[in-house]
């Protein structure tokens, strides 16, 4: 296992023929997919793609109804406890709402995962604190309540809170949303950071197409519970797969549908 | 038929589902809490959510209880020409039934209200998931300290409320009415007997794990309500229920301990 050579790094998240469902619907239809070590791998779709649930599921807080997830070697919905938690210290998360403790300042909240999993010494959690908050630019807002904060200085202290654990693998959902372009770019520049930095693995969420050329190294393209592709930024652009195209190019889905169709399912008759 | 077959079926299989849920919760809770690191601030902070937040509100509930019962057993028993029980049938009122159970229902409508909102908008604002992925037990870090200082403030607040139902007790028939107060008080001593504080005292206990228990699972399930609750309606919603459900167990509560300790 350890010899391999360089070109084809060990996965270090490996999905097998992926089903996921709610109730009855299946949102995933069978997702392979493998994120190499120290990548930036950007998993695109549109709304209604599964990549949300994809995400949910990697993370182990949705079980899947088929396949496997493996994450650093681990099937994470059936690891145990110990495992599982061995797993999360080496995963940093920021979620797209942010979702930092709202009943916490942004200092204890980026301390959080600290204090849980380590026996530093306050003074020592305090300065790493500090600077993980420096590299996302909000040094000086320790003290300050998530409620006060902008929605982007929210992420951005999410970002900081993910970070904080130095993890190996790093997961964003949706990292640009709701950003103006300039912190969008700016949280760009940090994930490139923190890649070539600490080799972080990183899995990206979006539907941000700029973010997504310009921060991944592979992309995997997501449709209707399916994978549509994956491979480099160029072939992903050069792909003559239409509904990738239509992605691309912002084009709706369903501007090409015949007329009876659509009647019967305005009328509901379609059944 | 069929139809009604289904819905039934339907509506148990739901209620079950979520009993058994809310059960593997409180067990989850209560072994992750035994787990070490201790965090006793944790527990210290909720109680003073609980407790000392709603210390005003149980006071003055406790007063008005306390003194509209003097009034109206003061009328009845004056009919009998036995004032003298005054002291022992409020005291024993409030001890055994009005105490447990007002006191629950103010800590429901000020407390437990909060806390299930609370933690519905940690679940839909995807704080809970966060905390998973961080390794951080949601069981642990927010459920069971919320239900243990539950089942401690509870108790404590519904003594408060006694003591001063029995104070507002006096104000109405010594003060006002001008019974006399050794009559007031030693009718009280021989009237009561532990027999009555054990009960007013399991109900409290009760009280506290059901209105904390109800209120931490309804928020922490919000995603899996029936039919979907999303936002701040769900939020809405399901406290709403934990309200409504938590009034209504601590009422069916209080009738079974009765029912049972008489």
């Amino acid at each position: 296992m350890g010899n391999r050579a360089q070109t084809a790094p060990d996965p270090v998240v490996q999905v097998r023929d992926l089903v996921v469902c709610y109730g009855e619907r299946e949102i995933l239809k069978g997702i392979d997919l493998e994120i190499r070590r120290g990548e930036v791998m950007v998993v695109m779709g549109g709304s209604g793609s599964g990549k949300s649930t994809f995400l949910r599921t990697l993370l182990g807080l949705k079980a899947p109804s088929h396949g496997q997830v493996e994450v650093l070697g681990h099937n994470i919905h059936t690891a145990d406890r110990r495992t599982r938690l061995a797993l999360r210290r080496q995963m940093g998360v920021a979620f797209q709402g942010g979702a930092l403790l709202s009943s916490l300042s942004v200092g204890e909240n980026v301390r959080l995962p600290l204090r849980a999993h380590t026996r530093l010494d306050e003074n020592t959690m305090r300065i790493m604190t500090r600077l993980k908050l420096e590299l996302v630019n909000l040094a000086g807002f320790e003290d300050m309540m998530p409620a006060e904060l902008s929605g982007g200085m929210v992420k951005r202290a999410a970002f900081a809170r993910a970070v904080v654990m130095d993890p190996k693998l790093l997961f964003f959902d949706e990292p640009s949303a709701g950003l103006d372009p300039v912190t969008s770019a700016e949280l760009d520049e940090l994930i490139l950071r923190l890649r070539d930095a600490m080799k972080t693995t990183i899995v990206v969420v979006t539907h941000e197409l700029e973010s997504a050329f310009k921060i991944a190294d592979r992309i995997s393209v997501l449709g209707e519970g399916r994978v549509l592709m994956t491979g480099s930024v160029e072939a992903v652009r050069n792909s003559d797969d239409e509904r990738i195209q239509n992605l691309l190019n912002r084009r709706p889905r369903d501007a090409v549908l015949d007329g009876d169709a659509y009647l019967r399912r305005l009328t509901g008759t379609d059944a | 038929m069929t139809r009604l077959l289904y819905r039934i079926g339907d509506v148990t299989l739901h209620t079950l589902d979520q009993a058994g849920r809310m059960a593997l919760m409180l067990a989850r809770s209560m072994v992750a809490i035994l787990r070490p690191p201790y965090d006793p601030f944790s527990i210290v902070r909720q109680i003073h959510f609980i407790g000392v937040r709603s210390l005003l509100v149980i006071v003055v509930s406790g007063l008005f209880t306390g003194m509209v019962l003097a009034l109206q057993f003061y009328n009845t028993l004056d009919r009998f020409g036995s004032m003298d029980m005054l002291g022992s049938t409020t005291a024993l009122a409030l001890i055994r039934e009005l105490g447990p159970v007002m006191a629950a229902l103010m800590v429901v409508a000020r407390a437990g209200s909060a806390m299930c909102a609370e933690i519905g908008i940690m679940r839909t604002s995807e704080q809970i998931d966060a905390l998973e992925c961080m390794g951080i037990d949601p069981h642990r870090f927010l459920i069971a300290p919320k239900i243990i200082a539950g089942v401690l403030s509870v108790p404590i607040l519904t003594s408060i409320f006694d003591v001063v139902g029995i104070i507002g007790g006096y104000l109405v028939g010594v003060v006002i009415f001008g019974l006399s107060e050794g009559a007031y008080f030693d009718s009280m001593a021989a009237g009561v007997e532990w027999n009555d504080v054990a009960m007013g005292l399991y109900k409290s206990l009760l009280f506290g794990l059901v209105i904390t228990w109800i209120a931490t699972a309804k928020g922490y399930f919000l995603h899996l309500e029936r039919g979907g609750a999303f936002g701040a309606e769900g939020v809405s919603r399901v406290t709403t229920d934990a309200v409504v459900l938590s009034a209504i167990a601590i009422l069916f509560g209080d009738y079974l301990i009765g029912a049972v300790m008489l």
